[in-house]
């Protein structure tokens, strides 16, 4: 059983709790692809997606995943609520609390949001992304994709390409498949990823040729517009140049290499279309896998005593 | 009433004390030191003489130090009176052995004019515990583009000035105000920080901030201003004092700089020497401050530049804060540890760890702020106003931000077990025991 009512980040689990995920998961996936798809597992529980970040896909998982388990679903999304009247996050997600919620599954810009509420609540808060610390359940969904695929993650050499220094997908990503114990390498300009990783034992390259040889899982992160202009490289263009991934620079790869991307995905940009709608690429069952994985957190999360 | 002090152990750097006496205060000011010397027993009869009409106050195996003074305060009066007045303020001041706080400029309005200099001194004679100095500001609005009144603003009391927490950007401007404020003899304090290099930055850049996801302030951030503000020193001769010292470049760049005869000195803080970027984790926003807490490598540089004496002063940088503002995003909580209440007991672990003395201390604490200052203050040579902090540098204690007299109840110190208090704080004629 998972130790703590929350799941923050993937720095705070245990390799047996991750496992414990992914092997939850499967079950849950089982009943995804059965006709009638739902369970009555959690009914009568509340589930409130508090949304302080605008989110289609990850939002729609949770809510998805939640209904799924017959929980009752509300979205607290920013525009609609008392948030722009100036209400402090703590009174709001207080409020959330006493209407009744059982989990709250929450999405914030500033990191650290949800280990604040954790603190100050009683529900089971779920981290949906925030700031640049940690997206963990993405990392969870990822990890179980590249264990479907690959039968193991253990002695994997994965490469993680992009802008890592500003993406929580990234942090949550690194810290699990290392403790899956995967052989980490991240690729991207230096303006992108931190030096300080190296200190954890990761390999940095530059050069995207050079990151790429003989890799299993390629991860491929979306690069934000808005850091154009910015100093971190002088436009998309010359990024796509250098670190877009085509099929010529996927030949580097293993024969058997999957490609992975959070979404969205900017084609033509980070990646082509031919390796995105490619053989190689699982990025629609990432989404399908986001759903068996979520279920499974909300389910063990509502079986820790609190 | 007199009062007399009777068996302290008494520290003057100055007049070079350092053992068991007693003292007498007349009317707020020393009337007598008598020290348990050779000729002690000799002066019985003049002692019992000032028992019969003194309180008398038994300081055994208590130190007897002339009262603190902190350099670098936020009183947040006028303007933020919800995180602190000049009343609780110097009420937290006294508390913690300090007779004599200075305050920063960036109230609002800003003390950028003769006129909030006044009002800050007025309130603080009505209703300050201990004696309240006023730090100017440098440029009007803090907004670093035009000097402020400086001449007139120490005619009504200011005693140096500062833009803390908004630096001088503008290189030229900060060489005026470095020749200008010769003129009259006060120093200019620097909040080192090149803004564009710690834009987005709520903590120390390291692997920690990486591994929280938090924006980075690295190092350099500091030091950079560092040595411009050295160079302009030295360009100009004016008196450059930096506030803050939070990084190992930071003490090497200043003791190079005192090595080469620059008019420059410098201070740091209880946190800067206690407790590094780890005190984040967990998202912890009392630890948010500004310059962010740094790793062990700089505590080390900074008790060796407080040795060695690149350091001239240890000061609070007391910055209070209201609890709903710190009990938000960590990006969004504001910078500043609630420092007067705690400082001394921090600073003792200075003592007790053999990096100072206590002499040292009373230096770091007292002395050199007085002497950078101008203050005249921190002796108990007869005639001198009776700023007195007993320490016991013994007791033990725990932090509880709730038994705070400041109002600002943030401390990444909460649930510290610290051993040496102020047991008792004189100061305008007055006693306040704790």
């Amino acid at each position: 059983v998972l130790t703590n009512k929350d799941l923050l980040g993937i720095k705070e689990l245990s390799v047996e709790e991750i496992n414990l995920i992914l092997d939850t998961s499967a079950g849950f996936k089982d009943v995804l692809g059965r006709d009638i798809k739902k369970v009555p597992t959690l009914r009568g529980k509340t589930t409130v997606n508090l949304f302080f970040e605008p989110s289609t896909r990850t939002r729609t998982s949770f809510e998805l995943a939640a209904k799924r388990l017959s929980t009752d679903v509300i979205n607290f999304s920013v525009p609609t609520s008392s948030v722009v009247k100036g209400e402090s996050l703590i009174d709001t997600a207080l409020t959330v609390q006493a209407l009744g919620a059982d989990f709250i599954i929450i999405r914030h810009s500033s990191s650290g949001v949800p280990h604040l509420l954790a603190k100050k609540l009683r529900v089971s808060v779920i981290n949906a992304g925030d700031g640049t610390n940690e997206h963990p359940t993405q990392a969870l969904l990822d990890a179980f994709t590249i264990r479907e695929k690959k039968g193991k993650i253990e002695g994997l050499e994965i490469a993680i390409v992009g802008d890592i220094a500003h993406s929580r997908v990234a942090k949550s990503n690194i810290y699990s498949l290392k403790k899956l114990g995967a052989r980490l390498r991240l690729i991207g300009p230096p303006t992108l990823i931190p030096k300080e990783m190296e200190v954890m034992g990761i390999d940095i390259f530059h050069n995207m040729e050079d990151g790429l040889r003989d890799v299993d899982v390629l991860m491929m992160l979306r690069i934000q517009m808005e850091r154009q202009g910015k100093g971190f490289f002088p436009s998309t263009e010359e990024y796509s140049r250098n670190w877009g991934l085509t099929l010529e620079r996927l030949s580097l790869a293993k024969d058997e290499v999957i490609v992975m991307h959070p979404g969205p995905m900017n084609r033509g940009i980070e990646i082509t279309s031919e390796i995105a709608d490619g053989p190689r690429s699982v990025i629609l069952e990432q989404v399908t896998n986001g759903l068996a994985v979520r279920m499974a957190v909300m389910y063990l999360l509502a079986g820790v005593k609190k | 009433m007199n009062i007399l002090i009777k068996n302290g152990h008494i520290i003057d750097p100055l007049q070079r004390i350092d053992r068991v006496g007693d003292i007498l205060i007349k009317d707020g000011k020393i009337k007598e030191l008598i020290m348990q010397d050779a000729g002690y027993k000799m002066q019985d009869r003049k002692i019992k003489d000032h028992e019969s009409d003194s309180r008398i106050i038994d300081a055994k195996g208590l130190y007897v130090l002339p009262g603190l003074i902190d350099m670098h305060v936020h009183l947040r009066e006028p303007g933020f009176e919800y995180k602190e007045t000049i009343k609780t303020g110097t009420r937290a001041a006294i508390k913690g052995g300090f007779t004599t706080v200075c305050c920063m400029s960036n109230t609002y309005p800003v003390n950028d004019n003769a006129s909030v200099t006044e009002f800050i001194i007025r309130k603080a004679a009505q209703e300050g515990y201990c004696t309240v100095l006023p730090i100017g500001a440098i440029t009007k609005g803090q907004k670093g583009k035009e000097l402020a009144e400086i001449g007139t603003m120490i005619n009504e009391g200011c005693i140096a000035f500062s833009d803390d927490g908004h630096p001088v950007m503008n290189s030229l401007i900060m060489r005026r105000a470095l020749e200008y404020s010769k003129t009259f003899d006060v120093p200019v304090i620097s909040h080192c920080e090149d803004l564009t290099l710690s834009e987005g930055g709520v903590m120390n850049e390291g692997l920690m901030s990486v591994t929280l996801g938090l924006g980075g302030i690295p190092a350099e951030a500091e030091q950079i201003m560092v040595f411009r503000d050295i160079l302009l020193a030295e360009l100009t001769g004016g008196r450059l004092h930096i506030a803050h010292v939070s990084t190992e470049g930071s003490v090497i760049l200043i003791r190079d700089a005192k090595k080469r005869g620059v008019n420059v000195t410098a201070e740091t803080c209880p946190h800067y020497f206690s407790i590094t970027e780890d005190a984040v984790k967990g998202f912890d926003s009392n630890a948010k401050v500004n310059p962010p807490l740094r790793t062990e490598r700089d505590i080390k540089a900074v008790k060796e530049g407080l040795r060695d004496g690149a350091i001239d002063v240890i000061a609070t940088d007391h910055a209070p804060h209201h609890r709903d503002e710190k009990l938000r995003e960590f990006d969004m909580a504001p910078f500043g540890i609630s420092g007067l209440e705690t400082a001394l007991s921090l600073s003792l672990r200075l003592v007790e760890e053999g990096i100072l003395t206590m002499n040292q201390l009373v230096e770091k604490m007292v002395l050199n702020p007085s002497r950078i200052l101008r203050l005249n203050k921190g002796t108990f040579k007869v005639g001198a106003n009776a700023d007195i902090a007993i320490v016991d540098i013994n007791k033990e204690y725990r932090v509880e931000s709730e038994r705070f007299v400041s109002k600002g109840k943030n401390t990444p110190f909460e649930g510290w077990v610290l051993k040496g208090m102020c047991f008792l704080t004189i100061c305008k004629g007055k006693v306040y025991e704790w």
